[in-house]
C-alpha cells in the first residue's frame, strides 16, 4: 500500500508558481485561499532557493491531535483529509500546523472565519467520488481517477514530485545521483552544455562547487 | 449509654480520620486519550465507476503516474 508524500527539489524549483496557479484552477479554489504556495529563501540574492509547500499529509498529524471536534481522518494511502461538516473553523489546526497548511474563506467584513480549507492531495473527501458535493466541498478527485495531484503531474521542471512516497524519494535520489552537485547542477554549464575542446570555463568569483 | 458511647467513639474516630482524608495521594495529571475520526466514513479511491473495486488497476494506473515524474526514465 502505497503512502502519499509530496517531495519538492530546491535545486529544481524556479518559483514559477505554476503549482498554485494548478491547484486554484483545478479545485477551483476561492480568493484567499491558498492551498499551496511556494517560499523562496533569500529572494533576489544569488543563489536563491524556492520551495512549494502545502499540506505534507504528515504520519502523525498535529491537526488531527488538537482538532476538538475530531474531523479529520487519514486514508489508508497516509492522505490528511477533514470533514468539512463537522469543521467549526476554530483554527486550532492552523496553530498546530508547522507548514501553514489549513486556510480559511474570510466571509464578511469583520474576519469571520469559514471552514477549514487544505491540500487534499487530489483526493477529495468524505463525499461519494466524483461527485458535485465533493467537488463544491473539497476540490477534485484526481487520486480516485488514477492520477496524482495536478501541481506535481503539471510542474514544468518536475521540481515537485507527489505520490507513493518510496517511489518518488527513489526518483529523487537517481536524480541527484545522476546531476552531481555545485555548478553542475545549475550554471553556465547546465545552460550551454560542457566548454568546447575540453576546456572547463573560469570559475566566477564565488560560485559554489 | 450504648449509643451515646457509640456515637463519642465514631466523634473521635471521625476526628482522626478527617483530617487526614487530606492528605490522600489523588492523580492530579489529566491523561487526554485520541480521539477518534467522528465525521462521514470514506469510500476507497478504487471503490468508483472508473476502477469498480479494482484495487490492482488503480495502483498501476498510480504507479505509471508516478514514474512518468522521472524524466531520466521518460527519455530513455
Amino acid at each position: 500500500m502505497s503512502r502519499m508524500k509530496f517531495l519538492c527539489d530546491a535545486e529544481r524549483c524556479i518559483e514559477c508558481n505554476g503549482c498554485v496557479t494548478a491547484c486554484k484552477q483545478e479545485h477551483e479554489v476561492p480568493w484567499g485561499v491558498n492551498r499551496r504556495r511556494v517560499v523562496t529563501l533569500n529572494d533576489g540574492v544569488p543563489g536563491e532557493k524556492s520551495i512549494s509547500v502545502a499540506c505534507m499529509h504528515c504520519s502523525d498529524a498535529p491537526c488531527m491531535a488538537v482538532c476538538p471536534v475530531d474531523c479529520f481522518y487519514r486514508t489508508e494511502e497516509g492522505v490528511v483529509l477533514h470533514d468539512k461538516d463537522l469543521c467549526i473553523g476554530c483554527g486550532y489546526c492552523f496553530y498546530a500546523c508547522p507548514f501553514g497548511a489549513p486556510q480559511f474563506p474570510q466571509a464578511g467584513a469583520f474576519g469571520l472565519r469559514g471552514k477549514m480549507d487544505k491540500c487534499t492531495f487530489c483526493a477529495g473527501g468524505p463525499e461519494k467520488d466524483n461527485s458535485a458535493e465533493e467537488f463544491t466541498k473539497y476540490g477534485r478527485n484526481r487520486l480516485a481517477e488514477g492520477k496524482l495531484p495536478a501541481c506535481a503531474e503539471m510542474c514544468s521542471t518536475k521540481a515537485l514530485l507527489g505520490g507513493d512516497g518510496d517511489t518518488i524519494s527513489n526518483i529523487y535520489r537517481d536524480r541527484v545521483l545522476k546531476r552531481g552537485k555545485g555548478s553542475e547542477v545549475w550554471g553556465w554549464g547546465t545552460a550551454y552544455g560542457p566548454p568546447a575542446g575540453g576546456q572547463k570555463p573560469a570559475p566566477a568569483a564565488g560560485a559554489k562547487s | 449509654m450504648i449509643i451515646v458511647r457509640g456515637a463519642v467513639a465514631a466523634a473521635i474516630l471521625a476526628a482522626v480520620i478527617l483530617p487526614l482524608s487530606g492528605c490522600g495521594e489523588s492523580e492530579q495529571v489529566i491523561v487526554y486519550k485520541q480521539g477518534k475520526y467522528q465525521g462521514k466514513p470514506d469510500t476507497k479511491p478504487w471503490d468508483n465507476d472508473q476502477f469498480k473495486g479494482n484495487q490492482a488497476q488503480w495502483e498501476t494506473a498510480i504507479k505509471t503516474r508516478n514514474q512518468a515524474q522521472n524524466e531520466y526514465i521518460r527519455v530513455q
